[in-house]
């Protein structure tokens, strides 16, 4: 028992040393953000689950948009300038499925540039916290 | 037996290579499939969980298939199981489960059969946890065993509710899951030695898991389940487990645990290893 205690504290801590940087450093800047949502943006239009969402988005503004508004929420030095997420998915008829392939989609997006796990995280949570205003129930 | 299990592991593996593709349409996060509970219904090991079998999103059907083993010092429980999701609303569950008395000799078989309803909310969105209630129905194979040292019944029904929620960034930034069961049952060591007896019937019993996830594809955790003791032939104790979990993509779940399971008809300090593979389709 002792000893699977600290394996665990192990792992927690390895990812203890990460947080040295800020949690926007560990994305990159915004340019590690704007190649993620790229990624991310990529990985959609390719996924015939929810493409059929993005068919009328200027995709080039989208980008602009998330990137801004990642960076706005990992702390970064950015404002974002699209509308409230309710305002902006209003009547898309966006379901909890949707919400989770995105989510998917972003996560391999942050794996791919080997964000960390602890970073994924707080990005997400906060992301998550948008669902109800993003998702029609 | 052996080889009639790793020839079942064989099929699992196989038909989850073929299913990767409908799994993977499945419109729910990794890992929140769960594991198949030795009992069939979608959870950890030894509780079920609030959450329902495979990564069927709100307008998918979708399916599990498991086997399970848990040997400890004097006996073996062998588990195949399967599950149906409808709608990430309902789930189906069918499981059968053998008990080789390895040291007492003979084995104890009983099928249960498993229904679980997602009332209310998400296990990973909102303030509040996603919410459900079940039954599992249990029919003893057999009871002359059971019926010998005072067992009542070779039935009995379990009613549970549960309540599961993540926390994304939970303590450490990691994301962490926890889940609480409040079972309403008659069954003695499950069921495999039948229901209700000369103690006590009915009674509620307090369930429960944590888990945390080191990165998306690993979990570790512990669960406890609170067990009646209603023969006076052996006593029943709780059971509890350390388990990891390895969610390599959607398609399989394999969970190994380390567990403890008190003592079992007179047979004390019953320790041991616990494996289940799951598919998902």
């Amino acid at each position: 028992m002792k000893s699977i205690i600290v394996a665990l504290a192990l792992l927690f801590s390895v990812t203890a040393g990460a947080a040295q940087q800020s949690l926007y450093q560990q994305f990159g800047g915004k340019q590690g953000i704007a190649d993620i949502t790229e990624e991310m943006l990529f990985q959609v239009g390719g996924d015939e689950r929810i493409a059929h969402h993005f068919e009328d988005v200027d995709i080039v503004r989208l980008h602009r948009l998330l990137t801004e508004q990642i960076c706005q929420v990992v702390g970064g030095p950015c404002e974002y300038t699209g509308d409230t997420m309710k305002a902006s998915h209003r009547n898309l008829g966006i379901s909890t499925g949707d919400f989770n392939v995105l989510v998917e989609h972003l996560i391999r997006a942050m794996e791919k540039f080997d964000i960390p796990t602890s970073a994924q995280n707080q990005l997400l949570a906060k992301l998550a916290a948008m669902h109800n205003d993003v998702v029609e129930e | 037996m052996v080889s009639k299990s790793l020839k079942l592991v064989a099929a699992v593996i196989l038909s989850c290579t073929s299913a990767t593709v409908a799994a993977n349409d499945g419109t729910r996060l990794l890992a929140t499939g769960g594991a198949t509970s030795i009992e069939g219904s979608a959870g950890g090991g030894i509780v079920p969980w609030a959450t329902l079998s495979s990564y069927a999103g709100e307008s998918q059907v979708g399916a599990t298939a498991a086997l399970s083993e848990v040997s400890v010092d004097d006996f073996r429980l062998s588990v195949a199981a399967a599950s149906v999701n409808f709608y990430n609303r309902l789930e189906v569950s069918y499981a059968k489960q053998t008990f080789d008395l390895s040291t007492i000799g003979g084995e104890l078989k009983q099928n249960i059969v498993g229904v679980k309803a997602r009332l209310y909310g998400d296990l990973v969105y909102g303030d509040w946890p996603q919410l459900s209630a079940g039954i599992q129905h249990k029919t003893n194979q057999t009871f002359a065993l059971p019926n010998a040292v005072g067992a009542k019944d070779d039935s009995g029904t379990d009613y549970y509710i549960s309540a599961a929620k993540a926390w994304l960034d939970g303590f450490g930034h990691r994301t962490w899951v926890a889940n609480l069961t409040v079972r309403n049952t008659k069954a003695n060591q499950l069921g495999l030695l039948g229901f209700g007896g000369d103690q006590q019937d009915r009674r509620w019993q307090l369930e429960g898991s944590v888990a945390a996830f080191i990165n998306r594809y690993w979990a570790v955790g512990v669960e406890y389940r609170q067990k009646p003791s209603n023969l006076s032939f052996a006593r029943e104790d709780d059971w509890k487990d350390l388990f990891v979990g390895y969610f390599p993509n959607r398609s399989l779940a394999i969970v190994a645990a380390y567990t403890d399971l008190g003592s079992i008809a007179g047979l004390d300090n019953q320790h041991g290893w616990y494996l289940s593979l799951q598919a998902s389709f």
